[in-house]
């Protein structure tokens, strides 16, 4: 029996698993994918937001201002890559400039650094920014992250502790009894003391079957991005539009943590939840919009595109809250953005506020919180590489190219707690596949290793879930 | 840290016959830095016929057409260093590589021979639109699935792009059991080699789609359906135009672009029409000592042509490592009407000491047209032409006397008949 179910290995339910593993607990995670980060933390603009744009009184401010400053001491407990960029939001004209002001009272407020810089000031920074931006608000603390690196860190962390991981592993019901939960899925039942929904686009749907009507609904968000070569670089720091109450935070240009640039969002209510394709007109439109606040940005450059569904609750906010009449089910609902940047702050407030009144928490002397990165052999000096390779000849073995990922750091994250069972499992992880090629060159390296260290045939590789074969049958020799 | 007087970076088609032809030239301390575990480079792969008609008068499969240059590496004793991935390329001529045998290893040299070969463009660089599943792949991922590790894709399959390897694959795929649906051409022409059409849609009955495109995936897990669209003159789809294909393989064949971020990374100017370095009669690039040759160069049609080119520049870099003097101002060559680019992109007057071939490709298919290469006011020559296709490389001659006296710069151009 569990103490806590969480269902969504999402990065809500990753970071709330770690912290959780700190406790005298037993914890699972439920996913109904085939890895974890495979929903909205798989696809979204990888942005630790400070906080200053929701709406005062809201849930959502209060997580992220409180998720942000968790970040640093997370991702130095865990070795994640973080950079600060910066976050530019750039006004075209007197009407726009007006919203600046009221960001920066709200940052105030809330205590978040800024400055204002003119449309010329900015420019010089920031060549490409286009001329009719006219003031530039900059949140210079603003970093980002590896979103994957991040959930799967976490993860490895809690298993270690003890929590147990669930994969293909769709929840079909939910039933209470005396002592809680029991949580049917495609697989296994779990019973459980408490449960925390954190089931991104389908939480509605997993608050409906004990709840009945939960009171919200979750509307699927679609958001589409290109990523340019890291050859490409237009952009220093983040660059928003003023968000516009409609459409969001608009169409960003991002720096990520590897020198690849985020082009997107756009921002689509879709009926499907599960369908993350692009289409033709969120494509466009982000194009088309991206062109506000910058010039110059060479989309010919493009090296993928993709779409994120975002949860957005028809409540406007973040539902974090025991579900009424239901004690120890808790809903994590409509985390959408800036839920990356609020996932610690809602771990700790489901914990210290929620939880806690419903189990008891007593630290575990054993838990270990912290974990030592995986080796990245291109982020070694020359005489720790060679320290490497002398032990392990696999890290001299370059797979990508593009990256300069080894062999061995593709063996590693294999067989590391909470490893790739898939070839975008793998891309997640050490990124063979993310560079301008896409995984022309390596991919079918990548398969062979992956069938050698799982001990399975290169026909049961899958490149992410558990029907999405590669290949489909031996030739005759 | 070792010094070498030659290296060449890639042991493809390119790097071999750079290599022989190093060593053919007197310079003999020389090593080829290969990434894969055996030379030879995409050739490995190309199982098909076709290869070597130029340069041995007859026809050989890519392994064998590799092989004779492996055989003549290995005669003259020619340092190939195998799964050594170079990871970094300095104006100096400084080469960082690693490898299991050695680690990370940084060597120098006087002449370096960038023979780096080309990729595939990837789906996000052309417009499709949908889902993301299993079962879409290049057609050159695919043909090495098949080829070396022995395994299909699938069983039913549409090609994306009229480019070589996706012709080649469409035949490969069908005599094993595939059930092609068909070739979609965004432009209204097609961008393989005549023979290629020939020999791998028309003899198998697969049609070929021009001005169409696959505008659309679906499927969660593994490719389902693709979404096929004719395109107007803009290459935009023309709404109501739409097919649909049950398919669970979808092979992109859009386009090769040269390997350029070694030489992008030092510094070295590129020419923005090729991908590729801008290189001068002898093939060197701007970084003095730096040459670069084949498909890591300018994308080619025929391996034959990769491994001249090669052989050109490690005559070059032998030139070079001879003479070490200074070749004098140097004459632009520029593409003009309906050409798209030139290769190489400057000469020495003042060292004109042989001929010099250009490389170059039209830019549109053109029946019947006049070449013609000038200098400012001089028209140095005037050549009719029949049946020219941007998939075709063309070729043009100038004269050592010819380049001797040039005084302003070059263009070439092709005008199409009225």
């Amino acid at each position: 029996m569990y103490d806590v179910v969480i269902i969504g290995a999402g990065i809500t339910g990753t970071v709330l698993a770690r912290d959780l593993s700190a406790y005298h607990l037993k914890i699972a995670v439920v996913e109904k994918e085939n890895d974890i980060a495979d929903g909205a933390t798989m696809a979204n603009s990888a942005i630790v937001h400070t906080g200053y744009d929701p709406k005062p009184g809201t849930m959502k401010a209060k997580m992220n201002v409180l998720g942000a400053r968790l970040y640093p001491k997370l991702c130095e407990d865990l070795s994640l890559h973080v950079k600060t960029v910066g976050a530019f939001i750039a006004a075209c004209g007197e009407e726009e400039e007006k919203h600046l002001d009221i960001l920066a009272q709200r940052a105030d407020e809330r205590e978040i650094p800024y400055r204002f810089l003119s449309g010329d000031e900015a420019r010089k920074e920031e060549e490409n920014l286009s001329d009719g931006v006219t003031k530039v608000l900059d949140f210079y603390t603003t970093t980002v992250i590896y979103p994957w690196e991040a959930a799967n860190a976490c993860m490895e962390v809690a298993m270690k502790n003890g929590a147990d991981l669930y994969l293909n592993s769709e929840v079909t019901g939910i039933e209470k009894n005396e002592y809680g939960y029991i949580i049917h899925t495609v697989k296994d039942d779990l019973i459980t003391r408490t449960v925390v929904n954190a089931a991104g686009v389908c939480a509605d749907r997993i608050a409906a079957m004990i709840m009945g009507d939960p009171g919200f609904e979750i509307q699927a968000r679609r958001g589409e991005y290109y990523v340019l070569d890291q050859d490409a670089q237009p952009v220093k720091h983040i660059i928003f539009p003023v968000p516009s109450p409609v459409k969001g935070k608009g169409v960003l240009a991002v720096p990520t943590v590897y020198g690849n640039t985020l082009i997107g969002p756009n921002s689509d209510f879709i009926d499907d939840p599960l369908d993350n394709g692009t289409s033709f007109d969120g494509l466009a439109y982000v194009r088309q919009n991206i062109s506000k606040t910058l010039k110059n940005i060479p989309l010919n450059r493009s090296i993928r595109t993709f779409a994120g569904v975002r949860p957005t609750c028809s409540k406007h906010d973040f539902i974090i809250e025991e579900a009424e009449g239901f004690p120890g089910f808790i809903n994590a609902a409509g985390i959408e953005s800036p839920g990356l940047a609020s996932a610690p702050g809602i771990s700790r407030y489901i914990i210290d506020e929620l939880l806690s009144k419903r189990l008891i928490l007593k630290e575990d002397p054993e838990a270990v919180l912290t974990r030592e990165a995986p080796v990245v052999l291109s982020e070694l000096s020359t005489e720790e590489r060679n320290e490497m390779i002398r032990k392990n000849p696999a890290y001299g073995k370059i797979v990508c190219r593009c990256e300069q990922i080894s062999e061995g750091e593709i063996i590693d994250c294999i067989h590391r707690v909470c490893g790739a069972r898939s070839v975008k499992g793998v891309k997640k992880r050490v990124r063979p596949g993310m560079g301008r090629c896409q995984g022309g060159f390596c991919e079918p390296l990548v398969v062979n290793i992956l069938a050698r260290e799982l001990g399975i045939s290169p026909l049961e590789v899958v490149l992410d879930s558990e029907a999405s074969r590669i290949l489909e049958s031996e030739n005759r020799k | 840290m070792k010094h070498y007087q030659a290296i060449v970076i890639g042991g493809g088609s390119a790097g071999l016959s750079a290599a022989v032809t190093l060593k053919k030239n007197g310079i003999e301390d020389i090593v080829v830095l290969e990434k894969d575990c055996e030379p030879g480079g995409i050739l490995e792969q190309c199982i098909h016929n076709g290869f070597g008609l130029q340069t041995f008068k007859e026809q050989l499969s890519g392994p064998a057409y590799a092989e004779r240059y492996v055989k003549m590496a290995q005669e003259l004793n020619v340092e190939i260093k195998l799964n050594t991935m170079v990871t970094e390329l300095h104006k100096d001529r400084t080469v960082r590589y690693v490898s299991s045998a050695e680690g990370d290893v940084t060597i120098s040299a006087d002449a370096v021979i960038l023979a780096v070969g080309c990729y595939e463009r990837a789906r996000g660089a052309i417009n499709i639109t949908g889902t993301r599943p299993a079962g879409i792949y290049t057609a050159g991922q695919a043909q090495r699935y098949l080829n070396i590790e022995g395994y299909m894709v699938g069983k039913k399959v549409f090609i994306l792009g009229s480019g070589d390897i996706g012709l080649i694959m469409a035949r490969r795929m069908t005599l094993e059991g595939a059930k092609v649906y068909g070739v979609a051409e965004i432009m209204p022409y097609s961008n393989g080699l005549p023979r290629n059409i020939r020999q791998c849609l028309e003899d198998f009955d697969i049609p070929l789609y021009l001005s169409h495109t696959v505008t659309k995936t679906f499927g969660k897990d593994r490719l389902e359906k693709i979404e096929l669209m004719q395109v107007d003159e803009k290459m935009n789809p023309i709404p109501g135009t739409e097919q649909y294909f049950d398919v669970d393989t979808l092979l992109l064949s859009v386009g090769l672009i040269p390997e350029n971020h070694l030489a992008e990374d030092a510094g070295i100017i590129m020419d923005p029409a090729i991908r590729g370095p801008k290189v001068d009669d002898t093939y060197m690039t701007s970084a003095e000592g730096i040459f670069a040759c084949g498909n890591g160069l300018h994308v080619h049609d025929l391996v034959d042509f990769v491994s001249l080119q090669a052989a050109r520049a490690a005559e070059g870099a032998a030139k070079y490592l001879k003479e070490h003097k200074d070749r004098g101002r140097a004459v632009a060559v520029k593409p003009g009407e309906n050409v798209g680019y030139t290769v190489p992109t400057c000469v020495h007057p003042q060292d004109a000491c042989a001929n010099v071939e250009f490389f170059f490709r039209v830019r549109k298919p053109m029946d019947e047209a006049v070449l013609e290469i000038r200098s400012g006011d001089q028209v140095l020559r005037t050549m009719k032409k029949r049946k020219l296709m941007p998939s075709e490389m063309e070729r043009a001659v100038l004269t050592a006397k010819e380049i001797a006296s040039l005084k302003e710069e070059v263009i070439i151009a092709v005008k199409e008949a009225a």
